[in-house]
C-alpha cells in the first residue's frame, strides 16, 4: 500500500495526486524544508511535516517528490521515482524542467499509466512508447490499444517484432572499486561487473547464456577450466531467477533493444591495476609540494587508456607549476585537484608526476577535508575477474541463425586512495 | 512545436477566450483550448470555472483530447458535485467502448472522482470491466475497487466487489493477481479484524507461482503480503522460503528488500540447528551488502534496514565489517548510518581495523560525522574490552588537537570509559582538566563535573574546579546543575574539612534559587541527609556503582520484532512503529514475528503464532528490557542522552543517588539485626522508583511469562523445586501478601516471589533485602517490579540470588530472613530454603578421590537417616537426584541390595559424600552421609527425601 502523490518541482512543476483524499498544498511545506536543510548542510532523503512524509530524489536541478501519510514501501518510492527518471529521459532524452514543459501532456498520460492509486504499474518505457506516444491519435482510426505485453507474463517484449539480420551485441564491463588507507593498505577492493545487451533479434527468441561460474562448474563436475566465484548476482527482470537458484541457468527471452541482463560483485584480492603513491607536503603559508607515482600492475599485453589522477590541492593554492615523465598536468581550481591525464597506459610500467603550488600568506580559516586521491581508467579486452562468456545460445521457433558479440572492458569505479 | 506555448498567455481575459474556444466547432481548436485549460491548472490557476465547457469537449473520438479532459475531471470534480454528475453518462458509455484502453482509462478515472453521487454510478461499470475479457481493464479495475472502498467503504461491501476481487487472486493473468493483491492488502489495511485476505496454504501456492510471472512491482506487492501471512509450521515456513530466495536476484532493490522482510521473518519459525536455517543465513549477506551499490536514497533505507537485522540477528553480517567503511563522496547520511552499524559490528575480532578507520574519520571536517566518529571510539571502548586501552589512547590523541566538539564529545564518551573500567584510566584525569575552559556543552561540562566529583580525593584542586561552575550557576542548563550539585556533595563526603562552605552554596543555590523542582528536591535530599547522618550520606552518595552495559542504542526486543515486521516500509527507516507516525493507526494491532513452532522448543505461547494475516488480537507490548540494558537506559539518563533520534529524555532525578537512599535506608532500619553491616549496602540496584516512564507497560503477566521461559528452556531434567508456601501474609504486611519458592535454573539459584496486592490502595517503589544467612545469599540484581501493584492485582517476580553476600550462621541452618519495601512500609518476614539449591553443577567426584576423601573424614562426621516409603529403583532414584545436583559416583550390588555413592558440592566448597542403600522390595531406604561440616547433614537430607518423594 503506498498511496502516495508525485511532484516534480523546482517550483512545483507538475504533480498527480493518486490517492485523492490528500491535501495538494502539503507539499508547499517541502521546499522551506529542503532550504533549512542546506542552511545547516544537513541532508535525509526522507522529511516529514506533520502527518506527510517526504521522499525525494534530485535530478539535475529538480526533485521528484512522493508524498505519503501512510506507512509506505520506502525502498519501492525511491526505486519508482528512479525508474520514473528512466523513463522521462528515454522519451524526452533529458529530464528537466524544458523538458517537462514541452511536453506535459505526455507527462501527464506517462504519469496517469506509471502508477495508479499509488501502486506503481508499467514502467518498462520501450512497452510504454508503443501506446502512450507523442502524437495525438484519432480513436477510430489506428487508436493504440493496450499491448498484450503490459499484462502479459512476457512484459518487456513485445510480439512481433522483425529484422533482416539478427544479432545480438554483448558488453561485459567491470568496474573496479578501490578503497587504500592512507598507510598504503588495501581496505576494501571490490568488482562490480554489468553484461549489456543490444539485441537485434526477430520473434520471441530464447537464450542462454553460458559463464565460467564456479558454482555452475562445481555442479556440473568440470573444475578444471578457470573460475569465477559470483558473490552476488543481480538480475533484469526477464531471467528466470527459480531456474537460476536450482541450475545457474541463465535463460530469458531478451528484451528488445538495449538493456542490462545482469550484474554481479566479488570481493577480490587482486592488484589494484594502478598503484598510485603520493607524498604531499604542505609548508604553511608558503608552499604545496606534491609528488606522485603511478605503477600500473597489469600484464604488459594490456593498456590502460584515458588513466586521469586526480590529486586534490587546498582550495586556496595558486600558482601551480607541473612536471611529469609522461602525459600532462592540468589544475581544475573549481574542484580543487590536479588532474594527471595519461590517454594510454601500458601493463607493468610507472611514471612520475610532480606538482608545485604557492599558497597565499594569509591562511583560510575553513577547515579541509583530507581528499583522497581519485583514479579513472579503462582498459579494454580484459576483466579483472576472468569472467568469460562461454556461450551465448539462441533459439526462435523460425529456426534462425545469429552471432553474438561479446566485448570485454574494465574500469575504474569508486576508486580512491586517502592521503596523508 | 512543443507544449510550452500553452503556459505563455496570462491576459486578463483568459478564462473568458478560452471558454469561447472551448465552444468552438473545431476540433482543432478546442483541442488547444484544452491544453492550454489543463496547462492554467498545471502551474496552480483556478480554471474550474470552465467546468461545463470541458466537460462538453469530454465526448470525443481524440484519445489525447480525452484523458486531458479525464485529467480536468480528476482535479476538479469534487469542487463541483453538481455538474460532475454531467460526465457520468459518458464514463458509463466510455466502459463499454471496444477499445480496451478506453474501457481502462474511463474506469481508473471514475474512481480518483470522489463524489459520492457518481460512486453509485459507478458499480455497475465496475462490475462489468472486473470480469472484462481483456486483463488490461481487470488489472485497473482490480485497483478501483481499492480506490472505491476508500471512498464508500459499505458500498463496496455490499455490492460484493470484495468477493469478485478475492476471485481475481486465482486469475490466469499475473498482473491482475498483482494488483488484486494490493488492493486487498490496502483495504485489509484499514480492516485489519476481517480476514480479507484469508491466507491459507493454497492461497499462499498461488501467489508464490504469480510471484514467478509478475513485474518487479507485481512481486513486491505479492512479498508484503506473504510477510503478513504466518506458516503453519517449520516445514510450510521452509517451503515459503526456498521459493522467495530466487527473488534476492533481482535487480529492483525494492524486490530484495521485500524478500529479505519475508525470509526474516518465516527464519523466526525455523529450527536453529536446521542445516537450511544456517544455509539461509549464508544467502542474505551477500544481496545485502550489494544494495550498498544503490542509489544513496536506497543505501539510506537498506542501511537503517540493515541496523535493525544486525540487532535481530548479528551473525548475518558479522564478516562483512569492511563494506561499511565510508567512502568520502557517500552522502552525509550514508555516511551517520554506516558508523552506526560498524559500530554494532565491532567486535574483538575486528577491531583494530574498526580503531584504525574510526580515527580517520574522527579527523574529517563534518561536525556531525566527527561527533558520531569520537563516540563511536568510546563505544568500541565499552563493547571490545582488549581494545580499551587503544580507545583511550586515541580519544587522548585527540584531545590533543584541540578542536573543540573532539574535545567535548571525547570527555562525553571517557566518562563511561572510567564508568566501565573502574580504577584503570583515571591517570588521563589530568590531561581532562586542562580542557576544562574550552568546555561549552550542557553535555561535556555534565560530564566533566561528575568526573572532578567523581575522583576528588585524586584531583588536587577539585574545589577550585568545581567552584568555578558555581559562578554561573543559574546559566547552566539542568543537567549541569544537578550534576554539579553531586559532585559538590560528593567533595565535601570525600573532603569535609575544607568544603563545607562551597557545600552550603550549592545547596542553598539549589534549594532556594531555583525553580526546578528535580534541582530543588535533590537539594534537600542532600541538605537532609548531611545535616541528620553523614556516615549514611557517605554510603548513599559514594556507593558503589553497577557497570554500565556494553550496548547502547539497542531497539526494545519487542519493537525491534515488530519492525522486522515493516522491513522496506517507512516505520523501518524511522525505527519507529506506524503507529507512531501514522494518523488513525494507533488502533491497529502491531506486527509480529511468528513463534517457532519446530518440535521441543514449544515454550513460548502458541497464540502468538496465530496472528494470521495480521488479524489476531494481540496484547499491547511488553516493554521487558533485561536488567542489563534496563541498568544502562537508567545511568545513560544521567548524562549522556541515547544518540537516537527522538526527545531527549528527562534529565530529572538523579539515579544513583535516589537508589541509593532507598539502599541506605532500609540498612539503618535493619540494623538492629545485622549489627548495621556495611556489605549490606548494595542491596539496592535500580530501585523501581527511577524506571523511565516508558517502562509503564502493563507488564504483570508478561514479566512471568519471560521468567517461566527462562525457567522451561534452562532446566535439564527437572531439579526439585518445592512449591510455593505463604511467607508473608497480607494481615502482616498491610495488605502486601508473599509466597513464594526456590528454584535452582541453569546454575542460577531463583528466588521466585509472588506479590499479591489485598489492600485497597496501589502500591510501588519494591525493594528487596536479606539479612545474613548461613550461606551468604544475597539478591543479585534488584527486585524488578516495573509496575504499580493495583489493588487485587498479583505479580509474579524472579529475583535471581548470589552466594557473595555476607554470612552467619542461622538456625535452622537453611533459615532466611528477609525484608521487603514498598511506599508503605517495610516488612520482615523469614524463609527456609532447600540446601539443594545450593548444590553446584560441578559436583561431580573422581571415584579414587571419592574413596580417600570419605575414608578421610572421621566417622563422628557421619550421621544415618532413614528414607521411608519410597518405590524407586536404584537407576531412577540416581537420574533424579541428579537432576537436583547429586551426583552418582560409584553403584555397587550386594546380595541384591544395591548401594549408590553419591557426591554434592555445595556453592560454598562444602562436600557432602553420601552412601544411599536400597533393598530390592523393601521401600525403606538407608542413608549414610559424610561431610566435614556435619551440621549440613540434616538439611542435605531432607533434600534427599524431598527429591526422591517428589
Amino acid at each position: 500500500p503506498q498511496a502516495f502523490q508525485i511532484f516534480i518541482l523546482h517550483k512545483v512543476l507538475i504533480s498527480r495526486n493518486y490517492m485523492g483524499n490528500m491535501d495538494m498544498n502539503e507539499v508547499d511545506h517541502f521546499m522551506p524544508i529542503m532550504m533549512r536543510m542546506e542552511e545547516d548542510a544537513e541532508s535525509l532523503p526522507l522529511v516529514t511535516h506533520g502527518s506527510a512524509h517526504f521522499l525525494w530524489i534530485k535530478h539535475r536541478n529538480l526533485y521528484l517528490v512522493a508524498m505519503t501519510k501512510k506507512n509506505a514501501n520506502a525502498a519501492l518510492v525511491y526505486s519508482f521515482l528512479y525508474k520514473m527518471v528512466e523513463v522521462f529521459k528515454e522519451y524526452f532524452k533529458e529530464l528537466e524542467e524544458e523538458s517537462i514543459r514541452d511536453n506535459f501532456v505526455t507527462v501527464y498520460e506517462l504519469m496517469d499509466e506509471v502508477m495508479d492509486f499509488g501502486f506503481p504499474q508499467t514502467t518498462d518505457s520501450k512497452i510504454l512508447q508503443e501506446y502512450i506516444t507523442q502524437q495525438g491519435h484519432k480513436l477510430d482510426v489506428g487508436a493504440p490499444r493496450p499491448p498484450a505485453t503490459v499484462t502479459n507474463a512476457v512484459s518487456w517484449r513485445s510480439e512481433g517484432i522483425k529484422y533482416r539480420k539478427n544479432e545480438v551485441f554483448m558488453d561485459v564491463i567491470e568496474s573496479v572499486n578501490l578503497l587504500v588507507s592512507a598507510t598504503g593498505s588495501v581496505l576494501r577492493s571490490e568488482i562490480v561487473g554489468s553484461i549489456k545487451l543490444k539485441v537485434v533479434l526477430s520473434g520471441m527468441p530464447e537464450l542462454r547464456l553460458g559463464l565460467n561460474d564456479k558454482v555452475l562448474f562445481e555442479i556440473t563436475g568440470r573444475e578444471k577450466c578457470k573460475t569465477v566465484e559470483l558473490e552476488d548476482v543481480k538480475f533484469h527482470q526477464c531471467v528466470r531467477l527459480s531456474r537460476f537458484e536450482n541450475d545457474r541457468t541463465i535463460s530469458f527471452i531478451p528484451p528488445d533493444g538495449e538493456s542490462e541482463l545482469m550484474s554481479y560483485r566479488l570481493n577480490t584480492t587482486v592488484k589494484p591495476l594502478i598503484w598510485i603513491e603520493s607524498v604531499i607536503e604542505k609548508f604553511s603559508h608558503s608552499r604545496v609540494e606534491i609528488k606522485v607515482k603511478a605503477r600500473s600492475q597489469f600484464k604488459s599485453r594490456s593498456t590502460a587508456n584515458n588513466v586521469a589522477i586526480m590529486v586534490p590541492v587546498p582550495s586556496d593554492a595558486d600558482s601551480p607549476k607541473f612536471k611529469t615523465s609522461t602525459g600532462s598536468c592540468k589544475y581544475l581550481p573549481e574542484k580543487s585537484v590536479v588532474q594527471w591525464n595519461i590517454k594510454s597506459f601500458p601493463g607493468g610500467k610507472e611514471y612520475m608526476m610532480r606538482a608545485h603550488f604557492g599558497l597565499p600568506s594569509v591562511e583560510s580559516t575553513e577547515l579541509e577535508g583530507r581528499r583522497p586521491i581519485t583514479v579513472n581508467f579503462e582498459i579494454p579486452y580484459f576483466t579483472v575477474s576472468g569472467i568469460q562468456v562461454r556461450y551465448l545460445k539462441i533459439i526462435e521457433k523460425s529456426g534462425y541463425e545469429a552471432l553474438p558479440w561479446v566485448r570485454y572492458i574494465t574500469q575504474s569505479g569508486d576508486y580512491q586512495l586517502r592521503t596523508n | 512545436m512543443t507544449d510550452s506555448k500553452y503556459f505563455t498567455t496570462t491576459k486578463k481575459g483568459e478564462i473568458f477566450e478560452l471558454k469561447a474556444e472551448l465552444n468552438s466547432d473545431k476540433k482543432e481548436k478546442k483541442k488547444e483550448a484544452v491544453k492550454k485549460v489543463i496547462a492554467s491548472m498545471t502551474v496552480g490557476k483556478d480554471v474550474s470555472a470552465l467546468f461545463p465547457d470541458v466537460v462538453n469537449c469530454m465526448q470525443t473520438d481524440n484519445l489525447e483530447l480525452k484523458k486531458l479532459v479525464y485529467l480536468y475531471l480528476m482535479n476538479y470534480a469534487k469542487s463541483q458535485p453538481d455538474m460532475a454528475i454531467m460526465a457520468v453518462n459518458t464514463f458509463v458509455k466510455d466502459c463499454e467502448d471496444p477499445n480496451p484502453l478506453i474501457r481502462a482509462l474511463a474506469v481508473r478515472t471514475m474512481g480518483c472522482i470522489r463524489v459520492d453521487k457518481i460512486t453509485e454510478y459507478l458499480c455497475e461499470p465496475l462490475r462489468k470491466c472486473l470480469k472484462d475479457e481483456d486483463p488490461y481493464v481487470r488489472k485497473t479495475a482490480a485497483v478501483c475497487v481499492a480506490k472505491l472502498h476508500d471512498i464508500n467503504a459499505q458500498l463496496v461491501e455490499d455490492q460484493g466487489f470484495l468477493d469478485t476481487l478475492k476471485d481475481l487472486i486465482s486469475d490466469s493473468n499475473p498482473m491482475v493477481v498483482a494488483n488484486a493483491v494490493a488492493a486487498l492488502s490496502e483495504i485489509a489495511e484499514s480492516h485489519p479484524n476481517s480476514n480479507l485476505l484469508d491466507l491459507n496454504p493454497q492461497s499462499i501456492n498461488k501467489l508464490l507461482t504469480a510471484l514467478n510471472e509478475c513485474t518487479e512491482w507485481g512481486q513486491i506487492f505479492i512479498l508484503d503480503c506473504l510477510a503478513n501471512y504466518t506458516p503453519r509450521d517449520d516445514r510450510e515456513s521452509q517451503s515459503i522460503c526456498e521459493r522467495v530466495t530466487p527473488r534476492l536476484s533481482h535487480a529492483n532493490s525494492a524486490v530484495v528488500l521485500s524478500a529479505v522482510k519475508v525470509l526474516m521473518k518465516f527464519m523466526e519459525m525455523l529450527p536453529k540447528d536446521l542445516d537450511y536455517y544456517g544455509t539461509l543465513l549464508k544467502k542474505l549477506a551477500p544481496p545485502l551488502v550489494t544494495l550498498l551499490s544503490a542509489e544513496p536514497e536506497l543505501q539510506y533505507v537498506a542501511l537503517r534496514n540493515i541496523n535493525l537485522i544486525v540487532q535481530k540477528r548479528p551473525e548475518i553480517l558479522k564478516h562483512e565489517m569492511k563494506v561499511f567503511f565510508v567512502k568520502y563522496n557517500d552522502p552525509i547520511y550514508v555516511k551517520l548510518e554506516k558508523l552506526d552499524i560498524m559500530i554494532r559490528l565491532a567486535s574483538q575480532a575486528n577491531i583494530a581495523q574498526v580503531l584504525a578507520e574510526l580515527k580517520e574519520y574522527a579527523t574529517e571536517v563534518d561536525v556531525d560525522f566527527v561527533r558520531k566518529a569520537v563516540r563511536a571510539i568510546g563505544r568500541c571502548a565499552i563493547k571490545v574490552e582488549q581494545s580499551a586501552e587503544r580507545c583511550v589512547s586515541t580519544l587522548l590523541d585527540l584531545i590533543q588537537t584541540k578542536v573543540n566538539y573532539v574535545v567535548q564529545e571525547a570527555i562525553v564518551v571517557i566518562k563511561d570509559i572510567f564508568r566501565k573500567y573502574p580504577n584503570k584510566y583515571e591517570s588521563v584525569i589530568a590531561t581532562l582538566c586542562e580542557n576544562l575552559d574550552s568546555l561549552d556543552e550542557p553535555e561535556a561540562r555534565a560530564a566533566m563535573i561528575w568526573i572532578v566529583g567523581e575522583y576528588a580525593e585524586r584531583i588536587d584542586n577539585a574545589d577550585e574546579l568545581l567552584e568555578s561552575f558555581l559562578e554561573g550557576f543559574h546559566d547552566e542548563s539542568t543537567q549541569v546543575q544537578l550534576q554539579l550539585l553531586t559532585a559538590i556533595v560528593k567533595l565535601f563526603l570525600k573532603k569535609p574539612t575544607e568544603t563545607q562552605e562551597l557545600v552550603q552554596q550549592v545547596l542553598s543555590l539549589a534549594t532556594q534559587d531555583s525553580d526546578n523542582p528535580d534541582l530543588r528536591d535533590r537539594g534537600y535530599i542532600y541538605w537532609r541527609l548531611l545535616s541528620t547522618d553523614p556516615v549514611a550520606a557517605k554510603e548513599v552518595v559514594l556507593a558503589e556503582k553497577p557497570l554500565i552495559s556494553e550496548e547502547t542504542d539497542l531497539i526494545e526486543p519487542t519493537l525491534l520484532e515488530e519492525l522486522i515486521c515493516h522491513i522496506g516500509t517507512l516505520a523501518s527507516v524511522y525505527h519507529k512503529p506506524p503507529s507512531a507516525f501514522v494518523e488513525g493507526s494507533r488502533g491497529v494491532m502491531h506486527k509480529r514475528l511468528p513463534a517457532r513452532t519446530g518440535s521441543g522448543e514449544g515454550t513460548e505461547s502458541p497464540d502468538v503464532g496465530n496472528v494470521a494475516g495480521g488479524s489476531a488480537p494481540e496484547a499491547a507490548p511488553s516493554i521487558i528490557p533485561s536488567q542489563g540494558d534496563l541498568l544502562g537506559d537508567l545511568l545513560n539518563l544521567d548524562l549522556a542522552p541515547p544518540t537516537t533520534t527522538g526527545p531527549p529524555p528527562p534529565t530529572s532525578g538523579m539515579q544513583m543517588g535516589g537508589m541509593d537512599l532507598l539502599g541506605g535506608g532500609l540498612d539503618s532500619l535493619l540494623g538492629g539485626d545485622i549489627g548495621g553491616s556495611p556489605a549490606m549496602g548494595a542491596g539496592f540496584g535500580a530501585a523501581p522508583a527511577v524506571m523511565p516512564a516508558s517502562l509503564n507497560a502493563p507488564v504483570g503477566g508478561g514479566l512471568g511469562d519471560l521468567f517461566d521461559l527462562g525457567g522451561g528452556v534452562g532446566m535439564p531434567m527437572g531439579a526439585y523445586i518445592p512449591p510455593k508456601t505463604v511467607w508473608l501474609p497480607a494481615m502482616k504486611a498491610k495488605g502486601l501478601e508473599i509466597s513464594g519458592t526456590f528454584a535452582r535454573r541453569a546454575g542460577v539459584i531463583q528466588m521466585e516471589l509472588v506479590l499479591t496486592n489485598k489492600a485497597m490502595s496501589v502500591m510501588t517503589d519494591f525493594a528487596i533485602q536479606f539479612n545474613r544467612n548461613s550461606f551468604g545469599l544475597a539478591p543479585a540484581g534488584p527486585l524488578q517490579v516495573l509496575t504499580p501493584l493495583g489493588p487485587n492485582q498479583t505479580i509474579e517476580v524472579s529475583l535471581p540470588l548470589s552466594t557473595v553476600g555476607p554470612v552467619m550462621k542461622m538456625d535452622p541452618l537453611n533459615n532466611l530472613q528477609v525484608a521487603v519495601k514498598n511506599n508503605i512500609d517495610v516488612f520482615y518476614f523469614s524463609c527456609q530454603y532447600p540446601i539443594s539449591m545450593l548444590f553446584v553443577e560441578d559436583g561431580k567426584m573422581e571415584r579414587q578421590v571419592f574413596l580417600a576423601t570419605w575414608k578421610d573424614i572421621p566417622n563422628d562426621n557421619e550421621s544415618q537417616f532413614q528414607i521411608q516409603d519410597c518405590h524407586l529403583n536404584s537407576d531412577a532414584a540416581s537420574n533424579k537426584l541428579q537432576g537436583s545436583n547429586i551426583f552418582t559416583i560409584a553403584k555397587r550390588t550386594v546380595e541384591g541390595q544395591d548401594m549408590l555413592y553419591m557426591a554434592i558440592k555445595l556453592s560454598n566448597g562444602i562436600w557432602v559424600l553420601a552412601e544411599l542403600k536400597m533393598q530390592a522390595g523393601n521401600p525403606n531406604y538407608t542413608i549414610s552421609l559424610k561431610c566435614r561440616a556435619p551440621e549440613v547433614s540434616q538439611c542435605v537430607f531432607q533434600c534427599y527425601e524431598a527429591v526422591l518423594k517428589n
